[in-house]
C-alpha cells in the first residue's frame, strides 16, 4: 500500500469546508425541495436518502448507482436467531451498570416491534447506544469538553417478548456537538439497531425527543426528507409509562419493512 | 395467496454515526466459527470510499448458510457457545479499512450459487446497504444465477469473492466510484 493510500487518522472528523449553520440549513431546504419535485414527477424515493451532501461525510461514502432489485433467497428471508439467553435481563437497564447512579433525567423507553402488516416481531434483538446526560459519548474519539459520567456507559440490549414489546431504562441523552459544520449540534438521540424476522428487515435508526429545537438544523435527521417519516423517529411522551418519583416514559414503536416474501415467511408461525 | 396491503409505514433508517463500537460489539463477534476449527475460512477485505481511501469506521454483518446449505435457525447468534453454528457475524473495519471473519463456506441447493448475505454500515452512510458475497468456486452455478446474469461483468465482479491460494476468501467493498459494489434492494 502506498503512503497516499493510507487514510489520515480519524481523530478529527471535521468537514474541510467549515460551512455555517445558515448555509447548511439552506442546503437542507434546497435538497428537500428538489426531492419533493422529483417525487412529484413520479420518481420513487426512499424514506432515507443516501445522497445528502449537507451531511458532509456522506459525500464520498454513498453509492451513486441505483440499488439493484433482487428476489430474496432463503438466507435473506430468515434472520439470525436470538433468544432470551443471548441477553441478560439487566442489560436493558443502562442505569445499573456501575456502582452508582448516573446523572440525568431517568427514562423508560418502551415500544413494540412489528412488521409492515402490524404483526409483532418476537424474540428479536434490539441494541441501543447513546451519549450521557451531558452529551458526551464514552467512545475515545469523542473528546469534546463535556464530562464523562463514571456511572454511565450508554449501551444496552433487549430481546422483544412474545408481543414484540421491548423496554429500556436509561437517562435522557444531551445534545451532542459535532464537526459537520461550524457550531453543529445534533438533537438528543438514542441509536437503535433492530433485527426483524428476515435479514432484509434489518434496521439501524435513531430515536429523538419531542420538541427538540435542533431538528431543523440537523443534516442527519433531515436525510429523512419527508416530515411524516421524521415524525416517526420522535418518541411519544406517555404519562401512563411515567412512574411516580422514578422515571418519565416515552413510547417508540418500530416497524421493520421487508419485501412481499416476508409476509409469507411469517404466516402461520 | 396474495400479499395484503401494508398497514404500517416502515420506520426509516439512520446512520450508525461514529460511535457505534461500544454499542454493538459482542464477544468474538467476527468468529462465526473458531479460527482453528477444521473447515474454517477467513473472509476479509477492505472497504473504500469514492476517493479510494479505506473506511476505518464501518462495520459489516454476514449471515450465511451452513456448508450443507441449510440456513441456521439455532438460538444464540449473539452468545458464542463454541458448538452452535449460527451463521451470523459482525466485524468492524480497522484503521486500514479492513474487516475479517472466520466462518464456513456456505452451501447452496444443487445448481445454485452460494453466497453470504451481507450488510454494510458506516459513519457517513445515511442508511445501511445490503449486498451479497458470492463464493467464486462453482463457475457453472455462478453463470446460471439469474440475478448475476442480469448484471454487466464489471458489476458482477463486485459481488464475487476471490479464493486465495490458502483457501481463504478475499472481498473488497467500494461504497462509491469506478468499482462501486452492487448494493441491493429487495
Amino acid at each position: 500500500m502506498t503512503a497516499e493510500a493510507i487514510a489520515p487518522p480519524v481523530n478529527s472528523l471535521a468537514a474541510p469546508d467549515r460551512a455555517s449553520q445558515r448555509e447548511i440549513t439552506a442546503e437542507i431546504g434546497e435538497l428537500h425541495a428538489a426531492l419533493e419535485q422529483r417525487e412529484r414527477s413520479g420518481e420513487a424515493i426512499p424514506s432515507t436518502v443516501i445522497d445528502f451532501p449537507a451531511y458532509r461525510s456522506s459525500i464520498l461514502r454513498h453509492p451513486t448507482k441505483n440499488l439493484k432489485l433482487v428476489d430474496p433467497e432463503t438466507v435473506e428471508l430468515l434472520s439470525p436467531a436470538f433468544g432470551q439467553r443471548d441477553v441478560g435481563a439487566v442489560e436493558s437497564d443502562l442505569t445499573i451498570q456501575h456502582a452508582g447512579e448516573p446523572l440525568g433525567e431517568r427514562l423508560t423507553v418502551r415500544g413494540r416491534l412489528t412488521d409492515s402488516w402490524g404483526r409483532p416481531v418476537p424474540n428479536q434483538l434490539i441494541e441501543i447506544w447513546q451519549a450521557n446526560s451531558a452529551g458526551r459519548y464514552i467512545h475515545q474519539r469523542d473528546q469534546h469538553p463535556a464530562p464523562l459520567d463514571p456511572n454511565f456507559t450508554g449501551a444496552g440490549r433487549a430481546i422483544t417478548d412474545d408481543a414484540g414489546e421491548y423496554a429500556f431504562t436509561t437517562i435522557k441523552p444531551g445534545p451532542y456537538p459535532w464537526k459537520n459544520h461550524v457550531n453543529a449540534w445534533r438533537p438528543a438521540h438514542i441509536h437503535f439497531s433492530v433485527f426483524g424476522s428476515s435479514f432484509t428487515q434489518r434496521l439501524v435508526t435513531q430515536m429523538y425527543f419531542p420538541g427538540d429545537p435542533l431538528f431543523a438544523l440537523d443534516p442527519i435527521f433531515n436525510t429523512i426528507w419527508r416530515q411524516k417519516d421524521r415524525d416517526a423517529l420522535i418518541g411519544v411522551y406517555d404519562h401512563d409509562l411515567t412512574s411516580e418519583e422514578w422515571a418519565t416514559g416515552y413510547r417508540f414503536d418500530i416497524v421493520v419493512d421487508g419485501p412481499d416474501a416476508t409476509w409469507f415467511e411469517n404466516e402461520g408461525e | 395467496m396474495t400479499v395484503p396491503p401494508r398497514t404500517h409505514r416502515a420506520t426509516p433508517g439512520q446512520t450508525v454515526g461514529p460511535f457505534f463500537a461500544y454499542g454493538v460489539e459482542f464477544d468474538r463477534m467476527h468468529q462465526v466459527v473458531d479460527p482453528y476449527a477444521p473447515g474454517a475460512v477467513l473472509l476479509g477485505g477492505t472497504i473504500r470510499d469514492g476517493a479510494g481511501a479505506p473506511v476505518p469506521d464501518a462495520f459489516v454483518e454476514i449471515f450465511g448458510a451452513d456448508s450443507d446449505g441449510r440456513v441456521p435457525q439455532a438460538r444464540g447468534a449473539f452468545r458464542r457457545d463454541d458448538h452452535t453454528f449460527t451463521g451470523f457475524g459482525r466485524a468492524f473495519t480497522n484503521e486500514d479499512g479492513r474487516y475479517e471473519f472466520f466462518t464456513r463456506n456456505p452451501g447452496a441447493p444443487i445448481g445454485r450459487a452460494a453466497f453470504f448475505a451481507a450488510i454494510v454500515y458506516a459513519r457517513g452512510l445515511p442508511d445501511r446497504l445490503h449486498t451479497r458475497i458470492y463464493l467464486p468456486d462453482d463457475s457453472a452455478a455462478l453463470a446460471a444465477d439469474t440475478f448475476l446474469s442480469s448484471l454487466v461483468p464489471e458489476e458482477r465482479a463486485t459481488l464475487v469473492a476471490t479464493r486465495t491460494p490458502e483457501g481463504h476468501l478475499s472481498h473488497d467493498i467500494s461504497l462509491q466510484g469506478e468499482r462501486e459494489t452492487v448494493f441491493l434492494a429487495f
